[in-house]
């Protein structure tokens, strides 16, 4: 017997029997509950029109975060509240701070991405609620990263982001939407089906493991920000599926024996962000830079990770830094190195029912340099062209371990084992950096595409080595702003 | 005697400072826009019974399609009806000049995207997933793809254009220097936020109302009036707003209004066709690509003496707006400069690709950027700097100087291309910042400065003189609040505002007095499209029209109920002050409508002193000019081709501004989206001729990253020689030339590996990889010279 979908939304709890489950959140606002607001641009979480903010109960406390309703499926808000641009307008019937600056700003010129920068700049409101200091340039950019403007060129955007927070301050209450959220909380895995399609959304482990035992040609369901697309871009039936990011499990985020362990549930968002920690230079300007906000907030680095796709941006620095990947299933818990579960072109050392549980990154180590680029036509929410990663180990001046991966340049991310050897064991100079850009030539052979060409990621994967060694060789190392242009002022 | 009472002299002050044009008013719909209550075409709440449509399109480049079995888009769930060319009532064409632009192929596909039939379901969704079921039977036919491929072999869809003046091949003969060479500048997809959608509603005899997020709504009914077999007036076009339009809604939108309308007509069901965003960009043509070759003699100074161009644009696989864009591009080679002697041949490259069409600038920046590329090229060559060749080259002031007619022979009486350059020039420290990036790139290693100044002079009017004209209707009701109809369409640039204002301003009303209504093909007829940056000034001008109409009737009645000469009524405030009287607006209307006068008026405005001869491509073509200039320092990794904009400086020629708040939304908006063209925005065909970069997912319009932290956008401060609405300047073109000081900044970026002796080799869009190949080529020009 299916149970209806729960969610909060506009002052009341919704209750959906007769959805698809896979109609988006963005069909259902605007088609069943004409709430024409938020609108739809692109379909794939590429331009933020969609934006919508998405309340979650984290313990006691709410957690408020931006996402693209464009490829998010309905029934994954579940006990969660939306929140859309309608929800912005305040009790008096005044507008929202967050629309009043952008009114005075001029920030919307044909208005159409407008409402999806509203709820993302409201986002950046919630958040500096607490804070005592105005956002920097770089927090406005994060925020806005995943919202595309055609006509204003930003600037107004950006002057509305701070104007927002000089207005009379806008109350939310945080205490009434958890209550309200606690009432629709599961103490049970949901099964919702129509028409012959399932949706299901287990709680434990042991309920993931048992259902997916049942149904081993269910589809895994994570962030939706590929999986969404399947739908909304190639028109795919999915069959029955399984949402696994309400797993307790999968949701837990641990530092032990010299391993971060990350979930398979838990966001980039929050996966980057404890990762940051241990290697902030070395890994912030790839989280800036890896896809969009509301994607990081909805995208799980095992999901990243399980996907597998040859131009994943973070398989490259985690099999740098001898990354695990943790395997569960109907035959127990298996833990490999990330760079063997990649065995071809999407296809992953995975048994049958068998599912990721989560990734290990090993910390920073004494005498480890480490880095990973990112080359893209755009800084923001671009797909690599080449994503390289670097790892060595010296001794004095002696490599004594070396681990070089990229994303882009083969059918999987995978190391460069030629380019490896010629540096190991030798002073890590300019003769031995010369040698291991020279051998990437026998380890890669890459493709032309759209996004860049077969010669521009050979001669690049070589260049981004050289800047590796600017930056760590061991006489006279240059700053990143002295061989990254986005680090340059 | 008459003494001045205390009502005289309020009325004196209160008149004297009166305005509503000039005022930094918000957008007409800003706050709907924030509130997610204004209404997009796929808002309208739908009439029962309302079906959806999906465009089934060809896979293949060139092929004939010898059948089509659609067995299965019929047999899809929720599939109501399936049609082919062979169903349209009435003609099946919807080119907007030459007719060669098929609504749906009839057996002969062009290109890789090009609708062959549309699907009718109950749903959206059922009706794309039903488009992809048809199995089509093609025989193929060999492809062009590329402009330089056209022009090989004579495949135009237009004669080739030439213009001449002087002699040019003997000047180049004895020009002191020379300089040949040629460019690639890849072409632009508009990525308005809303896709193209229309919304057709079947009326009682044969009627169709069409709701159409489109620029040209007249264009759009007569269109579908042909397709429907059936005349202008049982057609009515609306469009209340677009989300964006920047060129592709105005010949472009009339597939999609065409296509909702047969099916409507043909069901007597309404239709909904709302594209997929890699439908609408499979489909759709986009801002015209361009190969030039060229060859430029200059004297010492780095005057051009000779410039001899020949150009050939991807204008895709029919003639849609590509005669006129190759005319405008041909009218704006000279950019801000003088060319005595010049030969300019322009070709419409038949390409087996999406049929190019209108893009913000339409053909003019195209025109100039080959101009300030080989600008570019002399001044490295003498090793100057580039703004003192700029400078030597900018048209003469007046007579007296002389050089100040342009290459089709009308005289530039508006220049003031000196003085603004000269103050953006101090403004932006210019020199001195010169002196930094030399030093900086003297000590770094990888990553190079750039910095470079361009100019822009950009002709405002249709090219095509019967164009030039607008109507406007204003209606007074008898509360005092004043609606306006006019032909042109808001697509964001603020028009609605503007006319606002004017109407506001000639009734000396608040702005909140007075609301724009959508555009309406059964309000104000045979309208043009809201294109070549002459929304405002041709429909402000139709609209005050038609206000002054109001107005002079309301002062005459004044006159004559009060007793007093028509010169001492004024209007300012929400009040009527009549000679010591004075009247609320309100009151005077609700009294003039009892007396019987008409408080309702339309308006008229045909732009005077313009002609245009294209076979000669001479005369007057433009109303006058609007001029620009803009500073860009980047900085340029030489590793891998990333680069960042750290400054922008520009000023802009917007005469008396009508808003400046909108006129510098518009600028610095045409400054990121010019930048977007010349830098990320790549469009890459396969082999096979499939569009591969057709979602924002692998088609990079700059994000909010790219917006620099340091941007200085203002007005210049002036005042339009010629009559134009309250002497303003047009806003919506011009400025999309400014950033062609980044994409110059990235070339003195590059120059710099080779110490600025080498020409870098660089086309647009200068992506990384194109900057990247760029500095290699420099490195090795250096490595054969030493």
């Amino acid at each position: 017997m299916s149970q209806p979908i729960r969610f909060y939304y506009r002052g009341e709890v919704q209750t959906v029997a007769y959805a698809a489950p896979t109609q988006t959140i963005l069909q259902h606002v605007r088609e069943d509950l004409h709430c024409t607001g938020t609108k739809e641009g692109c379909a794939e979480g590429d331009c933020g029109a969609c934006t919508v903010v998405i309340g979650e109960l984290k313990g006691d406390t709410v957690e408020l975060k931006s996402v693209n309703s464009c490829i998010q499926f309905l029934p994954t808000l579940d006990g969660k509240a939306l929140f859309t641009v309608e929800d912005l307008k305040q009790p008096d019937g005044e507008l929202h701070p967050v629309q009043q600056a952008m009114v005075e700003c001029h920030g919307s010129q044909c208005g159409f991405c407008t409402p999806g920068f509203v709820m993302s700049l409201w986002s950046l409101y919630l958040k500096q609620e607490d804070k005592p200091c105005a956002p920097q340039r770089k927090d406005i950019d994060d925020t806005l990263s995943g919202n595309l403007c055609r006509c204003t060129g930003y600037r107004p955007i950006i002057d509305a982001a701070h104007r927002m927070l000089e207005l009379p301050k806008a109350q939310f209450d945080r205490d009434a939407l958890a209550t309200a959220l606690q009432a629709i909380q599961r103490n049970d895995m949901l099964s919702y089906t129509h028409d012959g399609q399932s949706f299901h959304i287990p709680l434990t482990l042991e309920q993931l493991i048992r259902i997916r035992a049942e149904k081993p040609e269910a589809t895994l369901l994570s962030g939706s920000t590929d999986i969404g697309l399947w739908v909304t871009k190639q028109m795919r039936n999915l069959g029955d599926i399984i949402y696994i990011n309400q797993v307790k499990e999968l949701q837990s985020l641990s530092g032990q024996d010299g391993m971060l362990d990350i979930g398979a549930a838990v966001s980039l968002t929050d996966a980057y962000a404890a990762v940051c920690q241990h290697y902030p230079q070395e890994l912030s300007e790839l989280w800036q830079r890896f896809a969009s906000l509301p994607i990081r907030n909805a995208g799980t680095l095992g999901g990243n990770v399980a996907n597998g796709s040859p131009i994943g941006d973070s398989a490259p620095w985690l099999i740098a830094l001898g990354s695990d990947i943790v395997l569960n299933g109907p035959a127990g818990q298996r833990t490999m190195a990330l760079e063997e579960f990649y065995l071809d072109y999407q296809k992953k050392d995975l048994r049958p029912g068998e599912f990721v549980q989560a990734v290990r990154v090993p910390l920073p180590q004494q005498n480890r340099h480490f880095r990973t680029y990112k080359l893209a036509k755009r800084f923001d929410q671009d797909i690599s062209a080449v994503c390289a990663a670097f790892a060595i180990t010296l001794d004095g001046e002696i490599v004594r371990e070396a681990r070089i991966a990229f994303g882009g340049m083969a059918a999987t991310s995978r190391r460069a084992p030629k380019a490896e050897a010629a540096l190991l064991g030798r002073a890590w100079n300019e003769t031995a950096l010369r040698e291991a850009m020279q051998q990437l030539t026998q380890d890669y052979t890459p493709l032309t595409d759209m996004r860049a060409s077969s010669d521009y990621r050979m001669k690049t994967a070589q260049n981004l080595l050289q800047r590796f060694w600017y930056e760590t060789r061991t006489d006279a190392p240059l700053a990143p702003a002295a061989v990254n242009a986005f680090a340059c002022a | 005697m008459n003494t001045q009472s205390e009502a005289f002299l309020q009325q004196q002050a209160a008149t004297a400072n009166w305005t509503e044009v000039g005022k930094q008013r918000p957008h007409e719909s800003a706050v709907l826009h924030v509130l997610g209550e204004a209404t997009y075409t796929d808002d309208i709440p739908e009439i029962q019974g309302t079906l959806h449509a999906a465009l089934g399109l060809s896979h293949k480049a060139h092929a004939r399609v010898h059948g089509m079995d659609l067995k299965e888009v019929k047999a899809s769930i929720g599939v109501v009806a399936v049609y082919t060319a062979k169903d349209i009532p009435g003609t099946n064409d919807c080119g907007p000049i030459i007719h060669d632009d098929p609504i749906l192929a009839d057996g002969l596909v062009q290109y890789v995207g090009q609708p062959l039939f549309v699907v009718i379901a109950d749903t959206h969704d059922n009706a794309r997933r039903a488009a992809r079921l048809a199995k089509v039977d093609y025989e193929e036919l060999p492809a062009i793809l590329t402009p330089q491929d056209a022009r090989k072999a004579q495949s135009f869809v237009l004669p080739p254009m030439h213009l001449a003046r002087g002699n040019c091949r003997q000047a180049l003969e004895r020009a002191p220097h020379k300089v040949k060479g040629e460019l690639y500048v890849g072409g632009q997809e508009q990525f308005y936020l809303e896709g193209q959608i229309s919304y057709a509603i079947p009326k009682e005899d044969r009627g169709m109302l069409v709701y159409c997020s489109t620029q040209h709504p007249s264009e759009m009914q007569h269109v579908v009036a042909h397709a429907l077999g059936l005349h202008s007036h049982h057609v009515v076009v609306e469009c209340r707003r677009m989300g964006g339009g920047f060129g592709g809604k105005e010949s472009q939108s009339a597939l999609w209004a065409s296509a909702a309308a047969i099916s409507a007509a043909l069901l007597k069901r309404p239709v909904k066709l709302r594209a997929d965003r890699d439908d609408d960009m499979m489909v759709t043509g986009k801002r015209h690509c361009f190969y030039y070759e060229y060859e430029v003699g200059y004297d010492d100074e780095g005057r051009i003496v000779a410039a001899k161009v020949e150009m050939v644009s991807r204008a895709g696989y029919s003639a849609d707006l590509s005669g006129p864009v190759a005319t405008r591009a041909v009218c704006h080679f000279d950019n801000a400069y003088y060319l005595s002697d010049v030969d300019i041949v322009a070709m419409c490259g038949k390409t087996n690709t999406q049929s190019n069409t209108a893009f913000r600038g339409f053909g003019g920046p195209q025109g100039a950027i080959a101009i300030e590329y080989v600008i570019d090229e002399i001044a490295r060559n003498l090793g100057k700097d580039q703004l003192d060749v700029r400078k030597v080259n900018f048209y003469g002031r007046n007579d007296a100087e002389g050089r100040n007619v342009t290459q089709y022979g009308q005289k530039v009486v508006d220049n003031v291309i000196h003085e603004l350059v000269a103050e953006l020039e101090t403004t932006s420290a210019y020199r001195q910042r010169r002196e930094e990036v030399r030093a900086f790139n003297a000590a770094s290693p990888v990553l190079k400065k750039g910095l470079a100044i361009t100019p822009v002079k950009f002709g405002i009017a249709f090219n095509l003189t019967h164009l030039n004209q607008a109507g406007a209707l204003v209606h007074v009701y008898v509360d005092g609040s004043v609606l306006v109809n006019h032909g042109g369409t808001e697509m964001g640039q603020g028009i609605n505002t503007k006319v606002a204002q004017v109407v506001a301003h000639e009734l000396g009303l608040d702005l909140s007095q007075v609301r724009v209504s959508a555009t309406d093909t059964s309000k104000v007829a045979n309208t043009s499209a809201t294109a070549a940056s002459t929304g405002a000034d041709l429909n402000g001008k139709a609209a005050q029209d038609a206000a002054r109409q109001i107005r002079d009737r309301l002062t005459a009645f004044a006159a004559q109920t009060f007793g007093v000469d028509a010169s001492t009524i004024s209007f300012a405030d929400n009040k009527v002050y009549i000679d010591g009287n004075v009247e609320a607006f309100e009151s005077l209307v609700r009294k003039a409508y009892n007396a019987r006068v008409q408080l309702w008026s339309d308006g008229f405005y045909a732009t005077p002193g313009l002609h245009w001869d294209a076979a000669n491509m001479s005369g007057n073509p433009f109303f006058y000019f609007a001029y620009g200039a803009a500073v860009s320092e980047v900085v340029v990794d030489t590793l891998t081709g990333e680069w960042k904009l750290l400054r922008a400086d520009a000023l802009y020629d917007a005469g008396k501004s009508l808003n400046p708040a909108i006129d510098i939304g518009q600028v610095e908006g045409a400054f990121i989206q010019g930048m977007g063209w010349l830098t990320t925005e790549e469009l890459w065909w396969n082999k096979a001729g499939k569009l591969m970069t057709h979602a924002p997912s692998t088609y990079k319009i700059p994000g909010i990253s790219d917006c620099p932290e340091h941007f200085d956008v203002r007005l210049f401060n002036n005042r339009n020689v010629s009559d134009s609405i309250h002497r303003s300047k047009a806003v919506g073109e011009p400025p999309l030339l400014l950033p062609f000081s980044v994409f110059f900044a990235i070339r003195d970026a590059v120059a710099s590996v080779g110490d600025y002796k080498v020409n870098p080799p660089l086309n647009a869009p200068a992506t990384s990889e194109a900057i990247l190949n760029a500095v290699e080529a420099v490195q090795a020009a250096q490595a054969v010279g030493a």
